[in-house]
């Protein structure tokens, strides 16, 4: 084990990854010299050499179709866009091209590659470098996501999804990019599609990915302090959904917030909350909540983008209110 | 060339029929941009393709059964009924896709042609896209890409001088797809897209120039496309005179003038090749029709491929 940054287990799987399989290669814009723009690809361009770690012309459309191409011939591109919020330029090759690949191939044809993309606010980035468009990706049957919360989970979700025959959206939240954590030394796996229960309660159950973990175990903390015990549910991966886990902690609580970063309409959490409701109805003591972003885009001035960010502040008083309810059978 | 030919049109009868659903686009006309090309590659090379497939795929190699199976829906096509005639694809044969989005297919040839160089093959790859694409984004990123990369890829126009509905110089300054070169440093060449012997002696050479490590070229192929943008269209954009005055630029009868007056076949030779044509075609319907349909619970394979590295 050691300490090290959310960035840099990130780079380490690269590292162990292309050591391990020639086929491996990252792609993508300052990945090579620069080192990416939050340092995870750095060094990978001295040790792999330009072949393996190819720094691009920015062509979004370009370098996301050429990754495309190359791992259905049988490579396995790591590709870097630096901004989810970019998608936009590339979009039909994700969801047109890359998504779509094995499907209408009638499953002769793989696509095994990662696209890494950061997503999230606080930096006061603004409207175009701050967005969590991450239900996008989970409305496109063929695309896996990915959204890890941790050093431990980035490190080993990445290596599970460079393995993986299947186009992995990789969602990295920049403001966990310098969080700190133990991180095991050599390669190991943490399977997509699995959730992990990120704190074990029993009174209500918070459901939530990437940057709002941290949020949700930081009010589980506080609550339990006013005698509130609550589950947090790390989902790791939005698509496919652990389901399973979800509706056990549900089961168990009767109780269900929903908190995440991007905006309320349409995002994940409608779908959590409509499963939930439409499976688990006879479980629950209460309607389930969602916790998210007022449905703005991400401003820029400090005061503003607190605003966008208010789950993080609103998050206690919801899972308060939702203890206080109980009416069994609602 | 008169397997396609045969082919499309058989397509497009059994279409107005009723028995092949969907959108078809046909490629009469335009048989010499492929079989040319596609008889300059070596069965590993592989190829991208556009909404108007038909044409690559067998000239590719690709079974005249499968395809008439893809094209009406049954199990034994080439992608299991679930593509049909816009999302062919056949790994067998180094055909990466017909693609539904124009200009789509570009980013993935040079991708492709990457892959080449990540795992030490001598592959190369052609990448078919038409006219209607050069005004896409998609298309001068990738010319970009595989010139900086100087990557084993040529990208092949075939200019039918339509986009839809639009003429080419409606919608462009530039009178040449092959203009557009200059801007990548990329060399390029217009030949006569109806004479297929000049379309394999040019990209054979383009081909042999990519696998040499010498990069990518640009070639425009002039033709035309003699059926409308899609079966059942109106075609009412297009003069009379223009679509006559192709006519007698046919690429077939052109070759098989060439071939008897060369002395290369007989008359009687011409005819039982294209009794042979027919034949292939009347097997490749026969099969298809007597084919069965997928099974409703097909619908929800194949989303996702099942294994990771070494598994599947």
């Amino acid at each position: 084990m050691t300490i090290m940054t959310y960035a840099q287990a990130l780079n380490g799987a690269h590292s162990i990854a292309m050591k391990d399989d020639p086929l491996v290669f990252a792609i993508g814009q300052d990945i090579g010299s620069y080192g990416g723009y939050y340092g995870v690809t750095a060094g990978l361009l001295e040790t792999f050499g330009k072949e393996r770690v190819l720094d691009t012309p920015i062509s979004e459309i370009a370098i996301t179709g050429a990754s495309v191409g190359a791992a259905v011939v049988g490579t396995r591109p790591i590709l870097e866009i630096g901004f989810v919020d970019f998608v936009g330029t590339c979009w039909d090759q994700i969801f047109n091209q890359a998504a779509k690949f094995c499907y209408m191939s009638g499953g002769q044809a793989r696509v095994p590659m990662v696209i890494r993309m950061a997503c999230g606010a606080g930096l006061a980035y603004g409207v175009h470098h701050s967005q969590s468009l991450e239900a996008w990706f989970t409305h496109i049957p063929g695309l896996k996501v990915v959204m890890p919360s941790t050093p431990i989970d980035a490190k080993g979700l990445l290596l599970s999804a460079i393995e993986d025959d299947n186009p992995v959206i990789f969602l990295e939240h920049k403001f966990l990019y310098n969080q700190q954590g133990e991180v095991p030394d050599g390669p190991y796996r943490i399977p997509i599609g699995k959730a992990h229960i990120a704190r074990k309660g029993k009174d209500v159950t918070i459901v939530a990915w990437s940057r709002a973990v941290h949020w949700a175990l930081a009010t589980a903390e506080e609550l339990a302090n006013d005698g509130i015990d609550c589950e947090v549910v790390d989902l790791r991966t939005l698509s496919p959904l652990d389901e399973a886990t979800v509706a056990h902690s549900v089961e168990k609580t009767g109780r269900v917030v929903v908190c995440h970063e991007a905006c309320l309409t349409g995002g994940f959490g409608a779908e959590i909350v409509a499963r939930v409701t439409e499976k688990f109805f006879d479980s629950l003591e209460a309607p389930p909540v969602r916790v998210a972003a007022p449905d703005i885009p991400v401003p820029s001035s400090r005061p503003l983008e607190n605003e966008y960010l208010r789950p993080e502040r609103r998050l206690s008083d919801a899972v308060r209110n939702l203890n206080a309810v109980s009416h069994r059978r609602i | 060339m008169r397997l396609l030919r045969v082919s499309d049109e058989r397509v497009a009868e059994r279409a107005r029929r009723g028995e092949v659903p969907g959108l078809l686009h046909l490629g009469v006309g335009e048989e010499a941009v492929a079989v040319g090309a596609c008889a300059a590659l070596r069965p590993e090379d592989k190829i991208t393709s556009t909404h108007r497939a038909h044409g690559h795929f067998l000239a590719k190699g690709g079974s005249p059964k499968v395809l008439m199976a893809e094209l009406y829906g049954k199990e034994a096509g080439c992608c299991r009924g679930k593509g049909g005639s816009m999302h062919l694809v056949d790994m067998n044969i180094g055909f990466l896709g017909a693609n539904g989005v124009v200009g789509a297919g570009l980013p993935i040839a040079v991708g492709a042609a990457l892959g080449a160089r990540i795992k030490g093959e001598d592959w190369v790859v052609v990448c078919f896209f038409g006219d209607g694409a050069n005004n896409e984004g998609a298309f001068h990123e990738s010319l970009n890409l595989a010139a900086v990369w100087n990557l084993p890829v040529v990208f092949l126009c075939e200019n039918n001088q339509y986009g839809i509905s639009q003429s080419i110089l409606s919608q462009q300054k530039v009178a040449n797809v092959a203009d557009r070169a200059v801007s990548y440093d990329l060399p390029s060449q217009i030949i006569d897209g109806n004479d297929v012997l000049a379309v394999f002696g040019t990209i054979s050479k383009a081909i042999d120039a990519a696998r040499q490590g010498k990069g990518p070229t640009l070639v425009e192929c002039m033709t035309y496309r003699i059926s409308g943008h899609y079966e059942g269209d109106s075609d009412a954009y297009r003069d009379l005179g223009e679509v006559a005055a192709w006519l007698q630029n046919d690429p077939i009868q052109r070759f098989q003038d060439f071939l008897l007056n060369q002395g290369v076949l007989l008359p009687e030779e011409v005819e039982s090749l294209f009794r042979n044509v027919d034949t292939t075609v009347d097997e490749a319907v026969a099969f298809a029709t007597g084919a069965p349909y997928p099974t409703p619970d097909k619908a929800e394979k194949h989303v996702y491929a099942p294994g990771k590295r070494g598994t599947s």
